[in-house]
């Protein structure tokens, strides 16, 4: 446990030393979100309808966004292979990045999030759903995309392939973290939609680092 | 004790090495010689577990590898830097120690990388500094992390003549406290005795 810990304070340090990295996905997210209410001007009926999907594509975009940095910093300086022979099992140590990923990138958007769903006339109770769903949602991406971050590890133009791979799997997520907010806003029960998107991280969250863990070594070889 | 017997490894359609089998026991290193692309590194991934090898045997202390065991005994140094171009030494060595699940005090640290020449160089980050410094960045987990098992890649590239010295110093020290080493180096190394393996 120790080892996880220490490698989520390890990848905070790296990412404090080098801001513009996690600051990208942040702004990216911000101004993605915010150009839909100046493009299509002040129709708070239209803008209320469209919000919940707006911030959860953004959301998913802006994830996608540092994916490819997870592990390959770590594969070029040799660092990861030196994980991959550390005492402390190497599934530990991939769990840690995964959490200090959605530290540094899931948790500052579930944190916007409430503040740009104003721009789109949610009120307080659709902003509140709106967080939760992406406090469960955001590390569930972080967890898949890590799978697809250590497939496409060492690969020419990983980028595009690692969003061709991932973001088909993120469509569950999208569907019912963004049902969630419409339906609350249709008056109805959410408590299925964030049900399914608890059940989803908890699944993700005991097989994600497993298979990443798998990939890693075979990219390791 | 390691014993290592009919490794083979293949690139591609190419065999590279068949039949490889050496026996260290304490106190003893074995120098891996080779021409380029030989399969020296190669050998030294399939002996640490980073790639399987096609056929062949490696135990420690007469456990199959890679086990849990294996790895806590084990120091493995490739070509790679391995450390943290944004972080200072200080902080490389301490966090390589932590995700180790091993404690190492500041003291502890400093001294190691003292005794590695880079007094004063200890609170910058590594970026600034030379390959050579990087490198015994690197050296200085030899200090820091106990290990019954060197296995050291072209550990001796990028060093001067007096960090040479003392990295045959360290590896003579090691082997004197009952550790093993598996070295490979174009270079005639300073260390005496030692097996010869030629790819």
């Amino acid at each position: 446990m120790n080892a996880l810990l220490a490698t989520v304070r390890r990848d905070i340090l790296l990412a404090l030393r080098r801001k513009s990295e996690v600051l990208t996905a942040v702004f990216f997210f911000v101004i993605v979100t915010s150009l839909f209410p100046l493009g299509i001007g002040p129709e708070p009926l239209l803008l209320k309808k469209i919000a919940p999907g707006i911030l959860w594509v953004a959301a998913l975009l802006a994830t996608l966004l540092g994916l490819p940095r997870l592990f390959a910093a770590d594969h070029v300086d040799g660092t990861l292979e030196q994980m991959a022979l550390s005492p402390s099992p190497l599934g530990l140590l991939v769990a840690g990045k995964i959490l200090a990923h959605w530290l540094l990138c899931g948790l500052p958007l579930v944190l916007l999030a409430p503040v740009l769903g104003l721009q789109f006339d949610l009120d307080a109770s659709a902003l509140g759903i709106l967080t939760l769903a992406l406090l469960l949602g955001t590390p569930l991406l972080s967890l898949i995309g890590a799978i697809g971050a250590a497939l496409t590890l060492g690969v020419r133009g990983g980028g595009v392939l690692l969003a061709l791979l991932v973001l088909p799997l993120y469509i569950p997520a999208l569907i019912f973290g963004a049902g969630a907010v419409e339906a609350h806003i249709a008056g109805l029960d959410v408590g299925g939609h964030l049900s399914l998107l608890a059940a989803m991280l908890v699944l993700a969250a005991f097989f994600a680092p497993w298979a990443t863990t798998a990939a890693l070594r075979v990219a390791l070889e | 004790m390691l014993k290592v017997s009919g490794l083979a490894c293949s690139r591609g359609e190419r065999r590279l090495f068949a039949d490889v089998g050496f026996t260290l026991g304490t106190g003893e290193w074995l120098h891996v010689q080779g021409a380029n692309g030989a399969g020296k590194t190669s050998l030294m991934r399939l002996l640490v577990g980073l790639s399987p090898a096609d056929a062949g045997d490696i135990r420690w202390r007469g456990e199959p590898t890679p086990s849990v065991e294996f790895r806590r005994d084990l120091i493995y140094l490739g070509h790679h830097a391995a450390v943290k171009e944004d972080l200072t030494p200080l902080e490389n060595l301490r966090l390589s120690a932590a995700l180790d699940g091993i404690g190492l005090d500041e003291r502890a640290a400093l001294a190691a990388l003292i005794r590695l020449g880079l007094r004063g160089r200890e609170d910058l980050p590594v970026r600034v500094l030379s390959a050579g410094q990087k490198r015994r960045v690197l050296l200085a987990r030899l200090l820091t992390r106990p290990a019954a098992l060197w296995v050291l890649d072209e550990a001796f590239n990028a060093l001067d003549v007096g960090a040479v010295k003392l990295l045959g110093e360290l590896i003579a020290e090691h082997l004197a406290a009952g550790g093993m080493a598996v070295l490979t180096s174009h270079q005639p190394l300073p260390v005496p005795g030692g097996k010869a393996l030629v790819l």
